[in-house]
């Protein structure tokens, strides 16, 4: 029933897409992780002219499809002729390039609310002790803020970390081989979708539970004031 | 304006609409069905629904999406084949509501599982004690109460869900994001059809959070809320 000669043999070809895969998700959250850290301390400020701004772009971002984000930039901005004849082009024409964008871009928004949302869960205490102490404002988000609140967010970035590595399956519409675009052409190469569609599934598989456990592993070694002082209570059951 | 196109677009969003919403009349049946199982005292049931779970929370919705569409075309045909049936196409309408609706079932199994543990259990022992039926307790006190904890994490799931539908298009749903793209294509206009959308998109986004907040006011409207 299983074609086992097929799955072998398109091995390799899956390998690379998995390289691309994570590579896609690794450069996008990088990017992602860069911008959303200013953009959360924009978000949380008491100035309107730094907080609403933000929210609008985190708005619109999460309120859009992460695919037509993505066309608008890789086959929409050909529209524009002034872009097609400036030196910038080459990149926008590259759909490497226009997939990193949309993802980073998107990953940025929700990235910047759940930083938001973990440095307002700050202790006002925290705060006016800083204060008290006389640490200026950037030491205070320095030394204080952004390192609970970073750990804070964790579990939710972990969360996101799975949410870009799923999304990045849509590159596989604007031509880039990853992995579901090499599941794609196997299966089209074959007709043989529970083998393409299947192998693929267990290479996600494989990387989302690496992921939630280097996250909890992260969680272990970060948020270890938080976790309860005896073992595990047995869990509620209804 | 826009062409002449706009017709067209809205007309595809009407058919995102209703993908949205049949998708969403599935999930929730999944979600409940889920929620049950994983609340009641079947160590099967239990297990069951936790491998559902785990499973959807695994996978991309693209790929999940592709497997259920290609996969389960090729293994209808082959059932059809033996009861000597003729060739049976699924449209990608019936393959995207079925697949959308078992992943957000999964989601919402979650969320609702969480809605009913926040009703005191009492007042499920109570109508119990008073010989109501466990269809009747659930039916007059589990049910109508969880809507109000379920509303918050139904909101995100359903505007998860109506970006989702935008995926279909892939294959071969005439979305709105399948509208744009034959626009795109005739017009030569890309980005003018792709912001549209994107403005659609935003607009029902929107109009849900506005729409689901009022009926959480609603459905609270006898609960205090915490002040600070």
């Amino acid at each position: 029933m299983i074609d086992w000669a097929l799955i072998a043999e398109s091995l390799p070809a899956y390998w690379r897409g998995l390289q691309f895969s994570l590579l896609l998700m690794l450069i996008s959250v990088s990017a992602s992780f860069v911008l959303s850290v200013p953009l959360a301390i924009a978000r949380v400020s008491s100035n309107p002219w730094f907080a609403k701004p933000v929210f609008l772009y985190t708005y619109v971002m999460r309120g859009t499809p992460l695919l037509v984000q993505l066309y608008m930039i890789y086959f929409g901005l050909a529209q524009f002729e002034w872009l097609r004849e400036s030196a910038a082009w080459p990149l926008f024409r590259n759909a490497w390039f226009c997939a990193w964008l949309a993802f980073a871009l998107n990953s940025t928004a929700y990235t910047t609310e759940i930083l938001a949302g973990a440095l307002r869960q700050t202790p006002n205490g925290e705060i006016e002790a800083a204060r008290s102490l006389g640490m200026s404002t950037g030491a205070i988000y320095r030394r204080i803020l952004l390192p609970s609140a970073v750990r804070r967010a964790l579990p939710q970035y972990g969360n996101e970390l799975v949410m870009v590595m799923h999304a990045t399956s849509i590159a596989s519409a604007v031509t880039i081989v990853e992995l579901t675009r090499t599941a794609r052409d196997v299966y089209y190469n074959n007709l043989a979708p529970l083998e393409a569609f299947g192998l693929v599934a267990i290479f996600y598989f494989a990387i989302t539970f690496t992921l939630v456990g280097l996250v909890k592993l992260l969680e272990r070694r970060f948020l270890r004031h938080l976790q309860p002082k005896s073992a595990d209570p047995a869990p509620v059951r209804a | 304006m826009l062409q002449g196109y706009l017709p067209a677009i809205l007309e595809g969003l009407r058919s995102t609409l209703l993908v949205s919403a049949v998708s969403l009349a599935i999930a929730c049946v999944f979600g409940l069905v889920g929620a049950t199982a994983k609340l009641s005292n079947s160590r099967a049931a239990n297990v069951a629904v936790d491998a559902y779970t785990t499973l959807i929370r695994g996978l991309p919705e693209l790929v999940l999406l592709l497997l259920i569409f290609y996969g389960g075309q090729i293994m209808i045909n082959k059932l059809a084949d033996r009861a000597g049936l003729g060739y049976i196409d699924i449209n990608p309408f019936i393959a995207g509501t079925m697949t959308l609706g078992f992943i957000f079932g999964a989601y919402l199994t979650e969320t609702f599982r969480g809605a009913i543990l926040a009703i005191p259990r009492g007042q499920m022992e109570a109508g119990l004690a008073y010989g109501m039926t466990r269809m009747q307790v659930l039916t007059r006190i589990t049910l109508p109460q969880m809507v109000r904890h379920a509303i918050p994490g139904f909101t995100n799931n359903w505007l998860v869900m109506i970006k989702a539908t935008a995926l279909l298009s892939i294959i071969g749903l005439d979305d709105m994001v399948h509208r744009a793209n034959l626009a795109s294509a005739a017009t030569r206009q890309p980005f003018t059809f792709y912001a549209t959308i994107a403005v659609i998109y935003l607009a029902v986004t929107t109009v849900s959070i506005l729409g689901l907040g009022w009926l959480e006011r609603r459905f609270s409207l006898g609960v205090r809320k915490v002040e600070f």
